[in-house]
């Protein structure tokens, strides 16, 4: 029998500490629907996603229940829609993203990920529609999320692409406005896109992976403060020791989870993605891991450094946990789906600057960040154009997930209720970045991209 | 296949007997029983085997959770897999 101590930290851990699994993602093949007629693909879709992800639903909480581990969210990720709608006359292909809704109603998954364009280096005709689209697709959809790829590390950023995206998260923001505009909470501008990412809403089943997969998300940010909570005089080694045992515990759960739905799916397990994913709730936060460390709030300076060494610890004790880790696979910072990082921004200690040093160090970018609804496009594509630079220049995935919240201004609050939280708007940079984003064009491929 | 159940609340009489008669009805065998109690609280942990249940799971479950109710404890029942994967490498 396993430990008594063992076994009681286990049902603390879940009753007391918020430890869940935050997402369990099909991750399913769309390449078998393109067709030259859209409305042909849309009805191939449709069965497909109905037909293979069926019993995911049913099945997750069924281990739920026999396991006594809550599983938050059960999510589908599909092909790139630029891949599968390009082969399709339609010039619009809001029509496909509404295919994408009614199957995920059908399945009753609360996400399903991948109307995105994969573009560091140019755009087809097919990703060229897809970006158009996607103001009105998450206008018009309750469950579709969006991502584009816009620069890698390999072929570095496709200018063109981000000018164009600041504009369509106006243009989203706007549509969605009588909902402080959340539309763009359901959009993620990448570099380095991981193409196995179980979390919403950058995830999408990228073309080298297989027919249909299950991936995982773990999450325990309040087991990880716990654990430091004991350890009041620990040193950097000793904290790092203790995060790093705790990440394998998590990692554990939520490798027994993935494997055992993938088993009784009959699709290959993917991967375990050991991000520690916050949210709004208390305990629930990884601003308040970084505060137990001894900052007295999340952006004074040392946050970045202790930021660092959470995520390296929780990727050293993930990878040993599991025999398969990929997506991000670190820390998450969203501000308004965490309550620490929302006092911070609250009580003026975390800045926007501060946040972006943040991302150079962590899994994600600059997430759920709710700014002005007056920012100009070019302020935000210009942010999504430094966030791309942190992730091409630094060999790592960076995101932007900005809302500019249409009507509102700093010092107003944005409410996008659930998961996604509510946030304060935060002040961005009022200088003009329009000229440098209107240039246009590419920025050349890193020199270390040059391995061959 | 085997789960283990926590009981853990104020103690008092008859929570064994309670929880052990749901196991015997539905035909669950208790392996393994340890229990401690610190300053009035009460914490049990068994291991039952699930091969021969004579009822779903779920079932089984709710009804331990109705005791749970009435005798003012908590009680979970889970499968012992969750236990190995974290605390054994």
């Amino acid at each position: 029998m396993t430990m008594f101590k063992d076994v009681l930290e286990t049902v603390r851990m879940i009753e007391k500490e918020r430890l869940d699994i935050r997402t369990i993602t099909m991750g399913i093949s769309l390449l078998d629907c393109i067709d030259s007629s859209g409305e042909k693909s849309r009805k191939k879709i449709y069965d497909k996603i109905a037909r293979l992800a069926e019993n995911l639903v049913k099945e997750g909480e069924r281990i739920e229940t026999e396991l006594g581990i809550p599983i938050v969210n059960k999510r589908i990720s599909v092909t790139p829609i630029s891949l599968i709608a390009g082969s399709s006359d339609d010039l619009n292909y809001v029509a496909y993203a509404k295919t994408l809704d009614a199957a995920a109603a059908t399945v009753g998954v609360n996400f399903i990920g991948g109307f995105s364009a994969l573009v560091p280096k140019g755009f087809t005709k097919g990703d060229r529609i897809l970006i158009d689209s996607i103001p009105e697709a998450l206008a018009t959809t309750n469950n579709v999320c969006s991502s584009i790829n816009l620069g890698s590390s390999k072929s570095g950023i496709n200018m063109d692409a981000v000018k164009r995206i600041g504009e369509v998260i106006k243009e989203t923001a706007y549509l969605t406005r009588d909902a402080d505009s959340i539309g763009c909470a359901k959009f993620v501008a990448f570099a380095n896109a991981v193409e196995d990412n179980p979390f919403m809403a950058g995830a999408f089943h990228g073309v080298g992976e297989a027919e249909s997969v299950l991936n995982v998300g773990v999450s325990g940010p309040g087991v990880v403060k716990r654990a430091l909570e004991k350890a009041q005089n620990a040193s950097f080694g000793e904290m790092a020791e203790i995060i790093k045992k705790t990440a394998f515990k998590i990692t554990r759960a939520g490798h027994l989870v993935g494997t055992t739905v993938a088993e009784r799916l009959n699709v290959p397990f993917g991967i375990l993605d050991l991000s520690l994913a916050p949210t709004p709730e208390i305990g629930d936060s990884v601003a308040r891991i970084l505060e137990e460390m001894g900052l007295e709030h999340c952006g004074a300076h040392g946050t970045t450094a202790a930021l660092a060494m959470l995520n390296d610890a929780v990727k050293k004790g993930g990878i040993m946990a599991s025999t398969s880790v990929g997506g991000f696979s670190g820390a998450f910072i969203p501000v308004s789906e965490d309550e620490g990082m929302i006092e911070a921004v609250e009580c003026g200690a975390l800045t926007f600057d501060k946040l972006e040093a943040m991302t150079s160090v962590c899994s994600v970018g600059i997430d759920m960040v709710a700014i002005p609804g007056d920012t100009p496009a070019t302020t935000i594509s210009a942010i999504i154009a430094d966030e791309a630079a942190i992730g091409v220049i630094n060999n790592k995935t960076t995101g932007v997930r900005l809302i500019p919240v249409y009507g509102k201004s700093v010092g107003d609050t944005a409410e996008f209720g659930g998961l996604l939280g509510h946030a304060p708007i935060m002040p961005v940079n009022k200088n003009d970045s329009s000229v440098f984003i209107n240039r246009g064009g590419h920025i050349p491929a890193p020199i270390h991209s040059f391995k061959n | 296949m085997r789960a283990v159940v926590t009981v853990i609340g104020k103690d008092r009489t008859g929570i064994i007997y309670n929880v052990s008669k749901i196991l015997a009805e539905s035909n669950v065998n208790i392996e393994d029983i340890s229990q401690t109690v610190m300053d009035d609280f009460f914490t049990m942990i068994m291991l039952v085997n699930l091969d021969n249940m004579s009822i779903d799971f779920n079932k089984l479950k709710t009804q331990l959770e109705q005791i749970a109710d009435t005798i003012g404890m908590s009680i979970r029942i889970q499968h012992e897999d969750l236990f190995n994967a974290m605390h054994t490498i």
